[in-house]
């Protein structure tokens, strides 16, 4: 499987990672959340074998969305889905239509990229990593650009998705949405994990990596500060 | 694609039949030594530059890169500009198109050089600026330096691209750097492919984004650095030649590159072509130089697809 042990990254003079080991484990959808700069994004690179001097994993078993991804041509979406299957060399139909249906983007495989919304977009872009059918899935900010009800759809899609066996990681700012949709809450803060929790006990946990209080009415939640 | 190798066809039938100002069907010899290898190098020579700039286009992910852009072509011309020089080809016939490939192999032996081990885009692109910015310098410095006018109206007049007076020996020079080349570029496609959704996903995709990288450089160094050791300055061809045919063939990067090569040839040729009848038309001494027609047509040309495509 996939993984990191007691990893510790720099890039410059600063040390983004301190001593961090982590696992995807099949058949669950981990949420990786923390403050700005606690290191979520490079903690996902390192599991995508993409900083230096790391080992870069099987492509057809590890697939990764980038947090600021994007296509440079107007390749349209069908195209852009079935670069997922690059790894495997083959132009395998059924996989890359299953994976546009499963991200509602189905009905805009003939549209160009660049001519969609930027969450139809995000949505594409999702979909291509999915047509890898990795078994570990690398999702940064997956839901980014997107509507609620988009995002809901999405998280449930990915929970789904773990359920079926596979290994996936998001890094989510929506904290609501880590709660309700993952399995397992990483909390990250200044390079380190702080706390690795089932998601329905994280809430503590990320109230203090964030300096917030929480509450729970109706709903456990994040409040403003204080 | 299929009319496009059509028009290619026709375009290169037509090339026999006109010949510098003159039209018609010539005699045997005419139409093996002047117009035959004058009609294979612009085949050669512009399929190289469209097929180097679909290339480079997708592998920087920038729609504004040329051939030029990697500094191998500036090189070719230092080549050039050093045979005219100390005047090498009265010694020696074949020493200029030589002097060019020479050029361009120093050119891309020093882009790779500077471009470091762990090959990236923008480093590509920097070793390219200072490869040009050096080549330049030094044809500036061997213009400045010419022993006699004649030095410095052959290396000036070079230097703006033409196709005229060349024999197959140059076409036996050319070719075969062009065709490797060719060949080299025309492999790349999934690599491009996965490189429009940037390094990081390129990578992860299990493309070897240094590799990739290197090899479009060197491809473009055979087939651009030979194109312009026998052909000089022709600019434009590599940068619109892919823009013409996104509207037709789509925007996926593997998809224009075969393209690319027929359009750039055809492009060439017809630019040829009109060199070649402009002293027939218009009131003119000489036939105006084919790089400085490339250039006239590709500016506005240029302006008007990149006006329509971004909004």
């Amino acid at each position: 499987m996939t993984g990191v042990s007691h990893a510790t990254v720099s890039l410059g003079r600063r040390v983004v990672l301190h001593d961090v080991s982590f696992t995807p484990r099949p058949g669950q959808l981990a949420a990786v959340c923390g403050p700005n700069g606690a290191g979520k994004t490079t903690l996902l690179r390192a599991l995508a074998g993409l900083l230096p001097h790391a080992g870069a994993p099987d492509p057809r078993r590890v697939a990764y969305l980038p947090q600021d991804a994007r296509c440079a041509w107007g390749l349209t979406v069908r195209q852009v889905v079935a670069l997922g299957r690059i790894p495997h060399g083959d132009a395998a139909e059924e996989p890359v239509v299953q994976a546009m249906r499963a991200c509602g983007v189905l009905s805009l495989r003939d549209a160009r990229i660049d001519r969609i919304s930027g969450g139809e977009a995000r949505r594409a872009l999702l979909a291509r990593a999915l047509a890898t059918e990795p078994e570990v899935l690398l999702l940064d900010e997956p839901t980014a650009d997107l509507d609620p009800a988009a995002a809901h759809a999405i998280m449930g899609l990915l929970r789904a998705t773990a359920e079926a066996g596979r290994g996936v990681v998001v890094v989510l700012h929506a904290v609501d949405l880590a709660i309700r949709y993952a399995h397992r809450v990483v909390v990250m803060r200044a390079g380190r994990i702080a706390a690795d929790l089932p998601a329905c006990q994280a809430l503590p946990a990320l109230a203090e990596a964030f300096g917030l209080p929480f509450g729970a009415d109706p709903q456990p939640r994040l409040l403003p500060p204080a | 694609m299929r009319w496009l190798v059509m028009a290619l066809l026709a375009a290169a039938a037509v090339s026999l039949l006109v010949g510098d100002g003159v039209l018609g069907v010539p005699d045997a010899l005419v139409l093996v030594q002047i117009r035959l290898p004058r009609t294979l190098l612009a085949i050669l020579v512009g399929g190289g530059l469209g097929l180097s700039g679909a290339v480079l286009q997708g592998a920087l992910r920038n729609p504004l890169a040329d051939p030029g852009l990697l500094g191998v072509t500036g090189a070719a011309g230092l080549g050039a500009a050093i045979v005219f020089y100390w005047g090498l080809s009265r010694f020696f016939a074949p020493a200029l198109p030589l002097g060019g490939l020479a050029g361009a192999g120093a050119g891309a032996f020093l882009l790779l050089l500077l471009a470091g081990r762990s090959l990236s885009g923008p480093s590509l692109i920097l070793a390219g600026v200072a490869v040009s910015a050096l080549a330049a310098a030094l044809v500036a410095l061997a213009l400045t330096l010419a022993p006699n006018p004649f030095a410095l109206a052959e290396i000036t007049f070079w230097l703006l691209g033409g196709l005229q007076d060349r024999t197959l020996l140059h076409v036996a020079l050319a070719a075969p750097p062009i065709l490797a080349g060719a060949a080299l570029l025309l492999r790349l496609g999934p690599g491009l492919d996965a490189l429009s959704l940037g390094e990081d996903t390129a990578a992860s995709l299990g493309i070897p984004i240094a590799r990739t990288l290197r090899l479009a450089a060197a491809g473009t160094a055979l087939t651009a650095g030979a194109a312009a050791a026998v052909a000089g300055g022709i600019g434009f061809v590599g940068l619109v030649v892919p823009h013409l045919l996104r509207p037709v063939l789509g925007e996926r990067p593997s998809g224009l590159l075969l393209g690319s090569a027929v359009a750039g040839g055809g492009l060439l040729l017809a630019a040829d072509l009109l060199v070649r009848l402009a002293p027939l038309v218009l009131p003119l001494s000489q036939a105006p130089p084919l790089g400085v027609l490339t250039a006239l047509l590709g500016a506005p040309f240029l302006i008007a697809i990149v006006r329509r495509t971004v909004p």
